[in-house]
C-alpha cells in the first residue's frame, strides 16, 4: 500500500481512529457476477479521480454471463489501484479484499498482499456456499487466513437492516449490499459519498425506492467503519500532482471509439464502423452506435469476413472506413484486408487482442496476435501496425492509425488487447480545435488521373465513386503499375510488391525515432509493447531506483519498426522483450536486427505483475533488486 | 437512377470499357453485359454514379468491361463490399454481379443477410450451375447427379434454388429470366433497376465449355413454350406453345391443366405485390421437368431500404443532439478539473 508518512488522530470522533497517510492502494471488489463489483468498483474510481488521485482499473470477469451463483466460475472482480503520485497500473497485488463470498474469497486471496485487509460478507459463509466454492472447511474459522487481517462483517444483514424503512422486498433490498460494501471501503479510505449519492440520485430517479436504498446501504456502510469496533486504522491517499486540465476517466475501448470519431471528425467525413460483436471489442461498435449525430455509419455484419468486406467497400466509396475485432474475428478478416493492400484504400482495424489459439480465453488478455497483425494474410502483404500503451492512449492511437492509413493509401491495423480495452485511467481532455486536422485529396481531373500513380508519400489516388471521368476499376488481381489494369507481366508483379512495401516503410517519415527511458547505452535494456507498458515502465523505474542499469524501449510502432531501433539495440550488452506471448516481438527483432534478444513470456490470460519483471531482471543481473 | 437533364445523353456504347473481353466464346455472359449496357443507357444511368462490384467466378469479370465505377473483389464477398459502397455513399447506383458459386456456396451467408436488410443493391446472379473459371466442378446449383471432374460418379450434393433462396430471405424485388432472351433480359432488369431496395434477378446462363445446354429446354425454339411460363402481375399463368394450358392450384399445390377444359379464371393470377411471398415460394418451387418454370418477376414489395434507415437515423439525432461536436463529445461522463497547483 505505499509507504506509511504519518499517523494522526482525527480530532473530536469516537473512537478515536488512527488516520495513517499512503501514496497509493490498490483494492478489489470481488463477489458473484450478479453482485454489482463492476457497479460498485467504478464507483469508487470515478470517486478516487474526482478526489484527484491518479488512479487505473481493471475488471475481471467470467465469459458466462451468468454462472452458477456462488461458484468460483461466477466470481466477478474489479480492481482500482490509487494514488498521489503517477501510477501506470492497477497494480500487482491488493491491499484490500472485499470478499462477498465463498467463491470471491477463494479465487482473489492469492493477490492480496501479506497482512492485507480482507472483508468479508460472513452471511455468505454457509454450508452451501463453501461448497460451492470448493471449500471443505470454513477458512473464517481455521487460521488460513492468518497472514491477512480479516474482518467479518454481515453485510447482508446489515444491508437488509439498513434498507428495511424504504419497504423493499428482500429480494430487492439484498441488491444493496454492494453499496453496503462501497460505503464501507469509502469509510476505510476516507472518500467523500457526494459523488455516489448524486450518482445514484440521477441512475435511479425514477424507482426512488431503490435510490432511497442503496443510498441507505451505502451510508451505513459508512457508518459501520466509523463506529465498529473493528478498523483501528483508516487510511488517507491525498490527490496526485497531475498536469492541469480537464480530466475524465476512460476504458481503452471507450478511448478507442471517441478516437476513431474524432480522426473522422479531423478528416470532415463520415465515419463507417463495420462490425460482428466479439469479447472484448463489443463495447467499441456499442459507443459508436450512440455517436450518431457524428454522421457515424454503424454496420453490425452478419460475420467478421462482411465486416471487413464492407469496411473496404466503405473506404472505396470515401468514408472513414474502420472496424474492429479480436483474434478469431481477424483470422477471419484477413483475406478482405489482403484486398485492402492489393486495392490500396484507406482504412483501419482495431484488433482487442483475446488469450487464444480459436476460441481460447475471451475474456482475458493476451498480445498473441502480433504475427498475425505483422505477418498475417497470404503473398506479400505488409501492413503498418501500431499498439495502444494504455487505456487512454487508444484515443491518440486511433487519430493516427486513421491518419496513417489516409496519407498511404493502406489498410492500419491497431492492437490492443483485453487489458487496455477494460481498464481505465483518467485521460486528460485535448482541445478538438488544436487537434490537427487530417488531410484528404481527392483527385478530380480525368486529364491527369491514373488510378495507380503515386504521390510523393508513395501513395495512389483516393478517387471516389461519383466524380465524373475517373471511371476506372480496382480489385484483387495484380495492377499494372500507374494504369491499375489488370496485368499479369512477371517484372510488373515484382516492382508492385516492392512498391507496396516502400510505401509501408515510407511510413517512417511519420513515426518519430524511438525515445529510450533510463540510459542511453549498457547491461540490460528491456523492450515491451502495447498494453504492457505500465508494468514495464514501473519494474524499470523501480529496477533504476534499487540501482540497476537498465533502461526501456517502449515501441508504439510495430510495422515499419523505428529507424534508429537497430542502433539502439545494438548499444547494449543485453536485450530482454517481456510480452504477454511465447516470442512474437522477440523473434522479430531477432530476424530484422541479428540481436540475441531474450524474452520474457507469459501467457496465462493476465497482464503482466511488476514483479514477474523484476525478477526476470534479477536473473539475468544476478543480485536483487525487487 | 441519376439521369441529369444538362448532361448528354449515353448510348449503350459509352458503357462499354476499353478492356478486351475475354470470356468463352458462346457464354451466356456476353449477351447479359450488352443487355446491361443498353438497359442503363435507355434508362438515363450516368457512368460515375454506376459501381458494378462483383466477386469471383467467370462472371465476377463483368465490372472490367464495364466504363462505370467497378470494383472486382474476392469471393463471395460482393455483397458485402457493395453494402459498405451504398453506406458510405448512398447516392450510388450499385450493382451487384455474382455467380452461383460466388453467391450461394463461398458467399451464401453474405446473400442472405444482404437480401433480409433491403439494402439499395440491384444483384445479377448468372447461374450456369458450375464452376467455370476453376474449370468445371459442380456447383450449389448442379443437379443431384452431375457429372464433373470432383464428381466423376456423380454429383451427391442437393442444390439449392436461388428464387426461393431469395425469397426466403425476405426478398423485396425477385426476378428470373434466361441469357438469349434479350429482350425479357432487358425487362426484368429495367425492373430491378427501378426497384427500391434489393433486387434479385437470376439469370439462367449457358457455359459452353463446361455445362452446354443446361438450359436448352427453356431456351429451344421448340420446347421452351412447354417448359417455362412467364410471369405477369395480375394475369393468370398460361403457357404452352400454343397457349393452351394453364397453372391452377389444386389444394396448396399447383397443377397443370389443359385450357380446353378449364376456365382461365380458374388459374393462379400472378400477384407480384402479394405481402405474403408464400405464394411466390410456391411458384418459386415449379422445376423442370415437373412444372414449366416460372420467368419473370416473382415478387415486387416495397420496404424502407437499409440505407434509408441507417441515415434517417443519424438526421433524427442531429434533430434531437445537434451536429456532433467534440468538444461535448469530450466532456461526456464524468469529469473533473485538475488546477494549477494540483487537485481541485
Amino acid at each position: 500500500m505505499g509507504t506509511a508518512t504519518t499517523n494522526k488522530h482525527q480530532a473530536g470522533q469516537k473512537p478515536a481512529k488512527h488516520i495513517e497517510e499512503r501514496l497509493q492502494a490498490a483494492v478489489r471488489f470481488a463477489g458473484d457476477s450478479g453482485d454489482g463489483m463492476q457497479l460498485v468498483g467504478g464507483q469508487f474510481t470515478a470517486t478516487s479521480a474526482v478526489f484527484g488521485n491518479d488512479v487505473a482499473t481493471f475488471p475481471d470477469y467470467p465469459a458466462e454471463i451468468r454462472a452458477p451463483i456462488g461458484t468460483l466460475a461466477g466470481v466477478s472482480g474489479f480492481q482500482i489501484n490509487f494514488a498521489s503520485r503517477h501510477i501506470y497500473t492497477p497494480g500487482d497485488r491488493v491491499d484490500v479484499l472485499v470478499a462477498m463470498n465463498p467463491a470471491a474469497l477463494k479465487a482473489n486471496i492469492r493477490d492480496v498482499v501479506e497482512g492485507g485487509i480482507v472483508i468479508v460478507n460472513s452471511d455468505e459463509f454457509d454450508a452451501g456456499n463453501l461448497q460451492r466454492a470448493q471449500y471443505s472447511t470454513n477458512p473464517l474459522e481455521t487460521d488460513e487466513l492468518s497472514r491477512y487481517q480479516v474482518y467479518k462483517v454481515p453485510i447482508t444483514q446489515q444491508t437488509l437492516a439498513a434498507v428495511k424503512e424504504t419497504g423493499l422486498g428482500p429480494r430487492d433490498a439484498g441488491r444493496c449490499k454492494n453499496f453496503y460494501a462501497l460505503g464501507l471501503l469509502y469509510w476505510l479510505f476516507d472518500r467523500p459519498l457526494d459523488p455516489t449519492l448524486s450518482w445514484v440520485n440521477g441512475k435511479f430517479a425514477r424507482v426512488p425506492a431503490v435510490a432511497n436504498a442503496n443510498k441507505l446501504a451505502l451510508e451505513a456502510g459508512y457508518a459501520f467503519g466509523e463506529t465498529a469496533e473493528m478498523f483501528a486504522v483508516r487510511y488517507q491517499i491525498r490527490p496526485a500532482e497531475l498536469q492541469p486540465g480537464t480530466y475524465r476517466n476512460l476504458t481503452g475501448n471507450q478511448a478507442t471509439a471517441i478516437g476513431l470519431v474524432t480522426a473522422a471528425q479531423l478528416a470532415g467525413k463520415p465515419l463507417f464502423y463495420g462490425s460482428y460483436p466479439i469479447t472484448p471489442a463489443s463495447e467499441i461498435l456499442h459507443d459508436l452506435s450512440s455517436y450518431k449525430n457524428f454522421d457515424v455509419r454503424v454496420f453490425q455484419a452478419e460475420d467478421e469476413i462482411a465486416a471487413m468486406a464492407a469496411v473496404v467497400g466503405a473506404a472505396y466509396a470515401g468514408a472513414i472506413a474502420t472496424t474492429g475485432t479480436s483474434g478469431p474475428g481477424m483470422a477471419l478478416k484477413q483475406e478482405a484486408l489482403g484486398l485492402g493492400v492489393m486495392t490500396e484504400l484507406p482504412m483501419v482495424i482495431v484488433n482487442v487482442q483475446r488469450g487464444g489459439p480459436s476460441t481460447g480465453l475471451p475474456t482475458k488478455t493476451e498480445q498473441a496476435d502480433l504475427w498475425q497483425a505483422v505477418l498475417g494474410r497470404n503473398g506479400e502483404c505488409p501492413v503498418p501496425v501500431l499498439a495502444a500503451q494504455s487505456p487512454a492512449d487508444c484515443f491518440w492511437s486511433a487519430i493516427e492509425a486513421v491518419r496513417v492509413a489516409v496519407k498511404y493509401m493502406t489498410p492500419v491495423i491497431l492492437l490492443s488487447d483485453g487489458y487496455l480495452a477494460n481498464g481505465s485511467e483518467p485521460w486528460r481532455v485535448p482541445d478538438p480545435d488544436r487537434l490537427p486536422k487530417i488531410e484528404v485529396r481527392h483527385p478530380t481531373d480525368p486529364a491527369t488521373f491514373q488510378p495507380y500513380a503515386r504521390d510523393e508519400h508513395g501513395a495512389r489516388p483516393w478517387a471516389l465513386p461519383g466524380t465524373p471521368g475517373l471511371e476506372h476499376r480496382v480489385g484483387g488481381l495484380e495492377k499494372a503499375d500507374i494504369t491499375g489494369d489488370v496485368c499479369y507481366v512477371p517484372e510488373n508483379h515484382h516492382r508492385m510488391t516492392e512498391l507496396r512495401a516502400q510505401k509501408v516503410a515510407n511510413v517512417l517519415r511519420d513515426i518519430p525515432d524511438q525515445e529510450v527511458y533510463g540510459d542511453p547505452s549498457g547491461e540490460l535494456l528491456v523492450v515491451s509493447w502495447g498494453g504492457t507498458f505500465g508494468a514495464v515502465r514501473t519494474a524499470i523505474e523501480q529496477a533504476r531506483e534499487a540501482g540497476r542499469s537498465v533502461a526501456h524501449v517502449h515501441m508504439r510502432w510495430l510495422n515499419p519498426m523505428p529507424r534508429n531501433l537497430g542502433e539502439i539495440l545494438s548499444r547494449f550488452r543485453r536485450v530482454l522483450v517481456c510480452e504477454l506471448n511465447m516470442g512474437q516481438l522477440q523473434l522479430l527483432l531477432r530476424g530484422r536486427y541479428l540481436v540475441d534478444a531474450l524474452g520474457l513470456h507469459k501467457v496465462q490470460g493476465r497482464p503482466f505483475m511488476v514483479s514477474d519483471i523484476l525478477s526476470r531482471i534479477d536473473e539475468l543481473m544476478g543480485g536483487r533488486a525487487s | 437512377m441519376s439521369a441529369s437533364a444538362d448532361k448528354p445523353e449515353l448510348t449503350a456504347k459509352d458503357f462499354r470499357s476499353d478492356q478486351q473481353v475475354k470470356w468463352c466464346p458462346g457464354c451466356g455472359d456476353h449477351s447479359v453485359l450488352v443487355q446491361v449496357q443498353k438497359v442503363l443507357a435507355a434508362l438515363g444511368a450516368r457512368r460515375e454514379q454506376t459501381v458494378f462490384v462483383s466477386g469471383i467466378g467467370c462472371s465476377s469479370r463483368f465490372p472490367y468491361y464495364m466504363a462505370t465505377y467497378g470494383f472486382h473483389s474476392i469471393h463471395g464477398r460482393a455483397p458485402a463490399i457493395a453494402t459498405g459502397v451504398k453506406c458510405a455513399n448512398p447516392d450510388l447506383d450499385v450493382w451487384v454481379v455474382t455467380g452461383d458459386g460466388d453467391a450461394l456456396s463461398i458467399g451464401g451467408n453474405h446473400i442472405l443477410h444482404t437480401i433480409r436488410r433491403n439494402i439499395g443493391l440491384k444483384i445479377i446472379l448468372l447461374n450456369n450451375r458450375i464452376y467455370g473459371l476453376t474449370k468445371g466442378q459442380y456447383s450449389p446449383t448442379s443437379e443431384f447427379g452431375t457429372r464433373t471432374k470432383s464428381s466423376p460418379m456423380g454429383s451427391i450434393d442437393h442444390p439449392i434454388h436461388p428464387v426461393s433462396i431469395a425469397i426466403g430471405s425476405e426478398i423485396t424485388f425477385v426476378a428470373r429470366t434466361v441469357d438469349v432472351d434479350v429482350q425479357h433480359v432487358q425487362y426484368v432488369l429495367r425492373r430491378a433497376a427501378a426497384h427500391k431496395g434489393t433486387a434479385f434477378v437470376e439469370i439462367y446462363q449457358n457455359c459452353q465449355v463446361y455445362n452446354a445446354n443446361a438450359y436448352g429446354w427453356a431456351t429451344d425454339r421448340e420446347t421452351k413454350g412447354d417448359n417455362v411460363v412467364y410471369l405477369e402481375h395480375g394475369k393468370p399463368l398460361i403457357f404452352g406453345k400454343d397457349r393452351d394450358k394453364g397453372i391452377r392450384l389444386n389444394g396448396d399445390v399447383p397443377e397443370i391443366v389443359n385450357l380446353n377444359q378449364v376456365s382461365p379464371d380458374d388459374l393462379i393470377i400472378h400477384d407480384e405485390k402479394a405481402a405474403d411471398p408464400s405464394m411466390a415460394f410456391r411458384l418459386a418451387r415449379m422445376l423442370h421437368p415437373e412444372y414449366p418454370e416460372p420467368l419473370g418477376v416473382f415478387r415486387a414489395v416495397e420496404k424502407p431500404t437499409y440505407e434509408e434507415l441507417l441515415m434517417g437515423q443519424i438526421e433524427a439525432e442531429r434533430a434531437k443532439r445537434g451536429p456532433g461536436r467534440l468538444e461535448k463529445l469530450f466532456r461526456s461522463g464524468d469529469i473533473w478539473e485538475v488546477a494549477e497547483t494540483g487537485a481541485a
